[in-house]
């Protein structure tokens, strides 16, 4: 029988160390929804999320008050809409049009953010995925808690250069149409490489086309716990540093698999992966660059930080897939910038660049993450920075993303501020020196020899 | 049998087992264990209760217990599902 220390452990961990289940994300597919007509469709849009998640924000409030765990957000994510909109939309206002539906539905069943507002181009575009990546900066700039992403490149087919010179532009486009908001629109879009098809966090979520009709995916957290956790063993050798990470990610992820079994019951909607990734928060204590820091480095980016990040990513995800069956998503530590008050000091002290986190990024699971870069920085820059972080996931066989924020009218050493789980940030300084002429260049870069496997 | 835990903490005082106590046979909850210590003036309780007799909703039981505790007897009460303990701690 469970006893009194191993209850206060639990107890601890959840009012002390910010342990919490840092989203349930519902994933439905549109596929059905497809018609020719722009109003059927928008209407078919509607009626198919709103029915399918209109109870999920009260049941992840019960899950949370019956087991005293809090469950932070509720989402939504859905079938890339450049696919839906394909044979309705003929222009980008009417892929607005699509977006404004989702915002509509999304604000309606009452959920933090809907991810889908996306393309898969990672070998090439089609006429409908040009017009959704175009029409991006007014969707993001109209709507509220649409999230959008382009997947432009994979292992297995290379990266369309034609959708990464597309995007540095697109990325100035929203960050120019939000201006008067630090350029947030910014915040939600994620350009990928390998993207998962289940991924539950956002800004990234998708619901792929080889998921069931209906699925939910949960994406636990904890580094304040696997923080606490490692300053009991302070000192100590890298084995018993691994076993402590393990150990406590397996705690973390047992936790949402309890939810993922609940809410999937109460629902009656399958269960799909659990996302176990160490995603940091603004809160205090709910660092990631803290856990770097409680390991022996002064900041994160000091030297031995990529190894260091390498060991806990790798350590999460051994503990953590003994803890549930299905795994999935992104799975391991996240590292941005504004949402994570360790990596915000360490860029103010100077010991954390663009490029360190370039190479964080080759050992952790995703890739830049809300980097607040200044307005100036040129569209074929913006690209020249995604190209290199997708050529990154391309060849290590990862996923890997770019979500930078180009402020405008603002500069190095300035200050932006996106409020709640986004954070602030510090603008930190870009390579200065120009890429235009690579970035002009048509076509894609090949896959890779180590992708032909067949 | 479904259990669950509940656990006190606070400033100790007269009355905290009786007036807990008092509302678990109201609502027929059965006591099944209780662990209690005071640790230098602040008393400390867990009970692992059950709860299958139980006539209202879970939730509302908790919401109950934690006003209990917060407006009679001036302690916090939480009442969470066992599985959560449970799944944590064992393999």
């Amino acid at each position: 029988m469970i006893n009194f220390s191993e209850v206060s452990e639990t107890n601890a961990m959840i009012e002390k160390e910010n342990l919490d289940v840092r989203t349930i994300t519902m994933g439905i597919s549109l596929l059905d929804c497809i018609d020719s007509d722009l109003e059927t469709l928008k209407k078919n849009i509607y009626n198919k999320i709103y029915k399918s998640a209109k109870d999920l924000v009260r049941t992840g409030e019960e899950i949370s008050h019956d087991y005293g765990i809090p469950i932070v957000n509720k989402r939504i994510s859905v079938t890339p809409i450049a696919l839906i909109g394909g044979s309705a939309c003929r222009s980008t206002d009417d892929f607005v049009e699509l977006a404004l539906t989702l915002d509509r539905a999304a604000k309606d069943v009452g959920v933090n953010f809907l991810g889908g507002y996306s393309a898969l181009v990672s070998k090439g575009m089609t006429g409908a995925d040009r017009l959704l990546i175009e029409s991006i900066p007014d969707a993001l700039s109209r709507t509220d808690l649409v999230c959008s992403s382009v997947n432009v490149g994979s292992t297995r087919t290379g990266i369309d250069m034609d959708a990464v010179r597309l995007l540095g532009r697109v990325i100035r486009q929203t960050a120019e149409k939000t201006a008067d908001r630090d350029s947030l629109g910014c915040a939600k879009l994620v350009v990928f490489c390998n993207a998962p098809d289940d991924n539950p966090f956002m800004a990234g979520a998708f619901h792929g086309v080889t998921e069931a009709d209906r699925i939910l995916n949960i994406g636990v957290s904890g580094p304040g716990v696997v923080k606490k956790a490692l300053e009991s063993v302070h000192g100590e050798s890298f084995e018993v540093l691994c076993e402590t990470v393990k150990k406590t990610a397996f705690k973390v992820t047992r936790v949402g698999q309890l939810v993922a079994r609940e809410a999937s019951e109460r629902l009656g909607v399958p269960f799909g992966i659990i996302d176990l990734s160490l995603a940091p928060t603004p809160a205090i204590g709910d660092s990631v660059a803290d856990i770097l820091c409680e390991m022996g480095l002064e900041y994160a980016g000091a030297p031995g930080t990529t190894a260091a990040l390498a060991l806990l990513n790798d350590q999460v995800k051994k503990g953590g897939v003994m803890a549930s069956s299905y795994v999935g998503g992104l799975s391991g530590a996240f590292i941005p910038v504004s949402e994570d008050q360790g990596m915000i000091d360490a860029v103010k002290a100077g010991a954390l660049s663009l490029e360190k986190l370039e190479a964080m990024t080759c050992v952790c699971s995703v890739g830049l993450d809300m980097i607040a870069i200044p307005g100036d920085t040129s569209a074929s820059t913006i690209s020249g920075i995604i190209a290199d972080e997708m050529a990154i996931g391309m060849v290590n066989q990862k996923t890997t993303a770019v979500r930078v924020i180009p402020v405008i009218g603002k500069g190095v050493g300035e200050q932006v501020e996106f409020g709640g789980l986004l954070g602030y940030a510090p603008i930190m300084s870009v390579n200065p020196f120009s890429c235009e002429e690579f970035i002009k260049r048509k076509g894609r870069i090949p896959a890779p020899i180590h992708s032909f496997k067949n | 049998m479904k259990r669950a835990i509940i656990t006190v903490v606070g400033k100790d005082t007269i009355g905290i087992i009786a007036g807990v106590c008092g509302y678990l046979a109201q609502n027929r909850i059965n006591i099944l264990d209780i662990s209690q210590t005071i640790v230098s003036g602040y008393f400390n309780m867990m009970m692992i209760v059950d709860v299958s007799g139980l006539e209202k909703s879970f939730g509302d039981m908790a919401d109950e217990l934690a006003a209990l505790g917060r407006d009679q007897i001036g302690v916090q009460i939480k009442c969470q599902k066992e599985e959560i303990f449970d799944l944590m701690h064992r393999i």
